[in-house]
């Protein structure tokens, strides 16, 4: 701990350490970061929240960081005082953007591996990301207090890594502290100071944007070049727009406004903007009056890969999940909506998102925050769908599909990393093959750990690639996947149709050679789900007129309690009440009464029946 | 295991009812119940509430020999409780004595406890007082003195006539005591009734006709007949659970209430309720047509549902909290509900399409409703009766259907 901190604005480079920590979910990063900030006295234990940084409840709750923070914390060093930044890094596979930009903040990374469980391919992924942006690497192993903690053996794994030896890997216990105060003194040492040119116009990186209630929308920067200051004016050198800034400031952890931020320096800036779409992460921000004549590169536009349609299951919430989306929106630049119209579930919006965690996120929040219940179609990918008129069509709903004649569809594909025990090399090879992969390397980290490259289509993931890897390996196995352009892909669109209605909720898009399966597959879960009507009702699969799977729901014949006196009355009048209330979840396609459970059961992918599959 | 009470509101001790419950009494037919909740044995599909005599332990004997005590000081309270009304309450229309096994009592407490009613409040004029009884416990004597001391009429529970279904039902009566019963009953000048079951686990299509045809045989002038049900919590629905028997299959049934339709309809048995058939409208059952069309009744005994005037109650179930109750001076009601006009409404609904008269389409619960062109298009509810009587009758497809047509109708 240091005495008193350098003050912002005024910290020689060469005092400055900006570090972030690379983990897996679950390899205690932010128990060490929490551990951090008490060594380094900025938080005192009192005030101490577990997992501090970690803000949103939903994080705490599955012990993932959706959002990334700055913070700025003091230590002396031989007798020198640094300022210390330690930026928190998302650590899913879906925020790889914002782990690109979150690396590109800072010199060094410390890679932090679960003692007991090894590296992961998430871990991995961010690994390269960070080696490719030449960063000092600290390998770390936590939790070394855990009886199962097996740090020789994954010191070896990550020094085969990283090419460093094995007894360079530091060894520490966020739990208890063990080796923190080391490793922070390691950082001092290892982690390269930051280089920039103080006299040029300013250049800084937005690297996280959020959306506070209180003071609209709070920008994460890294400052390159030149400095920021009070009230000036400043530019967003991809959007062109310029703003006030209101405050300028480093967070430690709370907000505390400075005189400005230099060269090297990390922290944040408010504008009064309400809208994260106008501070956007990646884009570089310079002073409006003196203007920087090239930004910082590698701002990307957020594209969502994966799309689903969310519905309200009472149609008259749907003014408030609008209000909802437009809320999270603020605080969420990669999320996409608009609204859209099934027959089958009412009105809703077809949603964008970044992956499948991010769709999982967003509709958590808005269920849990804003009190909605919802269904959300089966997540579909952007498909590109050439006509043989040479028309393009870019269809993220199986609705949208074109009828006519069809020269071309491409598809999405990603470049996938499997991390598991070597034992189950087999059942993962068996599953990229049923899933369309393409093997593109294998290597082994260790004796008994390999490393699995595929190109998958997306499409494939994110239908229910991700729960299989993990009961085909008993869980050991992780994932990592980034975009890998497109292929073309021999598709077609499978409708559904009840009594010869078609169901738009479930058409799919799927390879030709699983139309049948699929096909087969709803309409035997429709049957089971869909309760006997009046009258019997065929359950068709189709690929355009061709029916190609077919089951029947047989007519009802008996619906009346045969035993109704004196006592029985309460307990039949309760009952129809509750159908009653039953009968508003209802939803008609054409005549037949479909639950709303029955929706819901058929968009889920079950476990059960894909274990057949 | 008898099955749960519903929930509701608390009952006063006092069993006081409101102004508005008593304001009616004596402009629709009153009715008692008594319930006695001892069986020899528990059958394996009975969630009735009931006590085989080993379940309740020692002292059984003295707690059956005290029943017909407990049930006329409920009936005192209950005289109490009506007499507050600015109406006195009329003279019992109709008495039923279920079960359980109300035969397993001495036919001397059944006659104290009819006399008890008659002392009460008086019987009117050609009531009916129906018994239910088990074909093992009928005896020409206890037949003989249960008519001399005013039962009319009695229930038999046949349930089937082909062993291997009386096995599976775990019935222990041979099929020929049912015709031993009903000559004894008949002897005594009683109506009967036969108590049939179909859709039992192992049960042919020919066995059900089986049955049919042994009932008829025996000439009685009334047979109900119900499907099976799988009650949650009896050692039926534990052995479905095992895979042990099959669990009924409604389109079996369907087809079974189908046959039974036919058959008693061509012995000039006529519905008239979705479970009951009866030669004449004189064989019907008044007490249980109450039931279904807002009688008042009070119901005597553990566990027993009574209704005066939108006003539902019942009481506490098991033999030796009811009896203390009554034995603290306390009503025995575990809850009830005052009705809604909504609830009301769905009631007069739910349980009016059950009987053949079924309800007026231009007055009533389902004056205005827009459902009956719909109901007749799918063959569920009888056109010309519609059309000409302006009455919604079910047909033999929406008597099979009849809580998708009150659902339809109320939803």
């Amino acid at each position: 701990m240091a005495r008193t901190g350098l003050p912002p604005h005024g910290t020689p480079p060469d005092r400055i350490r900006n570090f972030c920590i690379i983990a897996h979910i679950d390899h205690g990063k932010s128990t060490l970061a929490d551990r951090m900030l008490q060594l380094t006295g900025v938080v005192d234990g009192r005030a101490m929240r577990a997992q501090y940084l970690d803000r949103m409840d939903i994080e705490r709750e599955r012990g993932i960081t959706i959002k990334s923070q700055a913070v700025r914390m003091p230590w002396e060093h031989d007798g020198v005082t640094y300022a210390l930044n330690m930026i928190d890094t998302p650590g899913h596979v879906d925020f790889t953007y914002e782990v690109s930009r979150s690396l590109a903040a800072c010199e060094g990374a410390v890679l932090l591996v679960d003692a007991a469980q090894g590296i992961e391919a998430q871990t991995l992924a961010n690994l390269y990301l960070a080696m490719e942006n030449d960063l000092a690497i600290i390998p770390v192993l936590n939790k070394i207090d855990l009886p199962a903690a097996q740090p020789q053996k994954y010191a070896a794994e990550l020094a085969g890594l990283i090419g460093c030896e094995p007894e360079d890997c530091l060894q520490v216990s966020g739990k208890t502290g063990e080796g923190v105060e080391a490793l922070i003194a390691e950082i001092v040492r290892q982690v390269p100071h930051p280089i920039g040119d103080p006299t040029a116009p300013a250049r800084a990186m937005i690297f996280d944007s959020v959306y506070d209630t209180y003071r609209g929308v709070v920008t994460y920067v890294r400052v390159i070049d030149g400095d920021l200051n009070p009230r000036e004016r400043i530019l967003m050198m991809s959007t062109k727009v310029t703003h006030e800034l209101l405050e300028i400031g480093v967070s430690s952890p709370e907000p505390e406004p400075s005189k400005g931020l230099g060269v090297g320096e990390v922290g944040y800036l408010i504008t009064g903007v309400k809208d994260v779409r106008q501070s956007r992460v990646g884009d570089t921000v310079t002073n409006a009056s003196k203007p920087a004549k090239e930004s910082l590169g590698g701002y990307r536009d957020p594209k969502p890969m994966v799309f689903s349609g969310l519905y309200p299951i009472d149609g008259s919430d749907y003014p408030d999940l609008r209000d909802a989306l437009d809320r999270l929106k603020l605080n969420d630049a990669a999320l996409a909506f608009e609204p859209e119209t099934s027959a089958a579930l009412g009105f809703g919006f077809r949603c964008g998102f970044l992956g499948l965690l991010h769709l999982e996120i967003v509709r958590e929040r808005l269920e849990r925050e804003f009190g909605l219940d919802l269904i959300s179609t089966q997540p579909t990918v952007v498909y590109e769908v050439t006509l043989e008129d040479k028309r393009v069509v870019t269809v993220t709903n199986p609705s949208e599909y074109p009828d006519g004649k069809i020269s071309e569809v491409r598809e999405p594909v990603v470049r996938a990393t499997i991390l598991a025990p070597s034992e189950f090399i087999g059942a993962i090879m068996e599953l990229c093959q049923g899933k369309r992969g393409a093997l593109r390397g294998m290597d082994y980290l260790s004796e008994d750990r390999v490393e699995m490259r595929y190109t998958l289509p997306l499409a494939e993931i994110v239908y229910d690639f991700f729960d299989q890897l993990k009961s085909r390996t008993r869980g050991y196995a992780s994932l990592d996947y980034e975009p890998d352009g497109d292929q073309v892909a021999d598709l077609v669109k499978v409708d559904i149709l009840l009594q010869g209605e078609q169901v738009d909720a479930f058409s799919s898009i799927v390879h030709k050679d699983k139309a049948y399966g699929y096909g087969v597959l709803m309409a035997g879960k429709l049957r089971k789900l869909i309760p006997r009507q009046q009258f019997e009702v065929p359950i068709q699969a189709a690929i355009g007129s061709r029916i190609i799977a077919r089951e029947t729901i047989r007519a009802i014949r008996k619906d009346v309690l045969a035993k109704c006196y004196g006592g029985d009355i309460t307990r039949k009048r309760k009952l129809l009440e509750k159908q009653k209330e039953g009968k508003k979840r209802m939803k008609m396609v054409g005549r037949v009464e479909v639950p709303q459970e029955a929706f819901i059961a058929a968009l889920s992918s079950d476990p059960t029946d894909q274990k057949n599959k | 295991m008898p099955s749960e009470l519903p929930d509701g509101d608390p009952a006063p001790p006092s069993g006081r009812l409101p102004e508005s419950a008593l304001a009616g009494l004596g402009t629709r037919p009153f009715g008692v119940y008594l319930h006695v909740p001892f069986c020899r044995v528990r059958c394996g599909y009975c969630d009735f509430n009931t006590y085989a005599l080993p379940e309740l332990g020692e002292g059984s004997a003295g707690q059956v020999g005290g029943f017909v005590d407990e049930l006329l000081r409920e009936l005192d309270l209950a005289a109490g409780v009506l007499s507050q009304g600015p109406h006195h309450p009329p003279p019992v229309h109709t008495v039923f004595i279920g079960g359980g096994t109300p035969t397993l009592l001495p036919a001397a407490d059944l006659v104290r406890l009819v006399a008890g009613i008659r002392r009460r409040w008086g019987l009117a004029e050609g009531a009916e007082v129906t018994t239910e009884a088990n074909p093992d416990t009928v005896t020409a004597a206890g037949m003989t003195a249960l008519a001399e001391g005013g039962v009319t009429r009695v229930s038999l529970g046949m349930q089937s006539a082909v062993p291997h279904v009386l096995d599976t039902l775990e019935r222990t009566h041979d099929p020929a005591a049912v015709a031993r019963a009903v000559a004894a009953a008949r002897g005594a000048g009683l109506q009967v009734s036969l108590d049939l079951i179909y859709g039992t686990p192992g049960e042919s299509l020919e066995d059900w006709r089986r049955s049919l045809d042994t009932a008829l045989a025996l000439e009685v002038d009334h047979v109900s007949a119900y499907a099976l049900v799988v009650e949650a919590g009896t050692r039926l629905a534990a052995q479905v659970r095992r895979g042990q028997v099959a669990a009924p299959d409604d389109d079996d049934e369907a087809a079974k209430y189908e046959l039974a339709d036919a058959i008693l309809t061509a012995a000039g048995l006529q519905w008239y309720e979705v479970s009951n058939w009866a030669r004449t409208p004189h064989d019907r059952c008044r007490h249980n047509v109450g039931y279904w069309q807002g009688a008042d009744w009070w119901g005597a005994g553990p566990g027993a549902h009574s209704h005066v005037g939108g006003v539902r109650w019942w009481n506490v179930k098991h033999p030796t909290a009811y009896a203390a109750r009554l034995a603290a001076g306390h009503s025995p009601a575990a809850a009830r509900e005052v009705l809604t006009d909504d609830q009301r409404r769905d009631e007069r609904v739910l349980l009016g399409v059950r009987l053949v008269d079924g309800l007026p389409l231009d007055t009533g619960p389902l004056a205005g409703t827009g459902q009956v062109a719909g109901l007749i298009a799918d063959g569920l509810v009888d056109g010309p009766a519609a059309i000409g009587e302006r009455q919604l009758r079910l047909t033999l497809r929406g008597r099979l259907l009849a809580d998708t047509v009150v659902r339809r109708l109320l939803g």
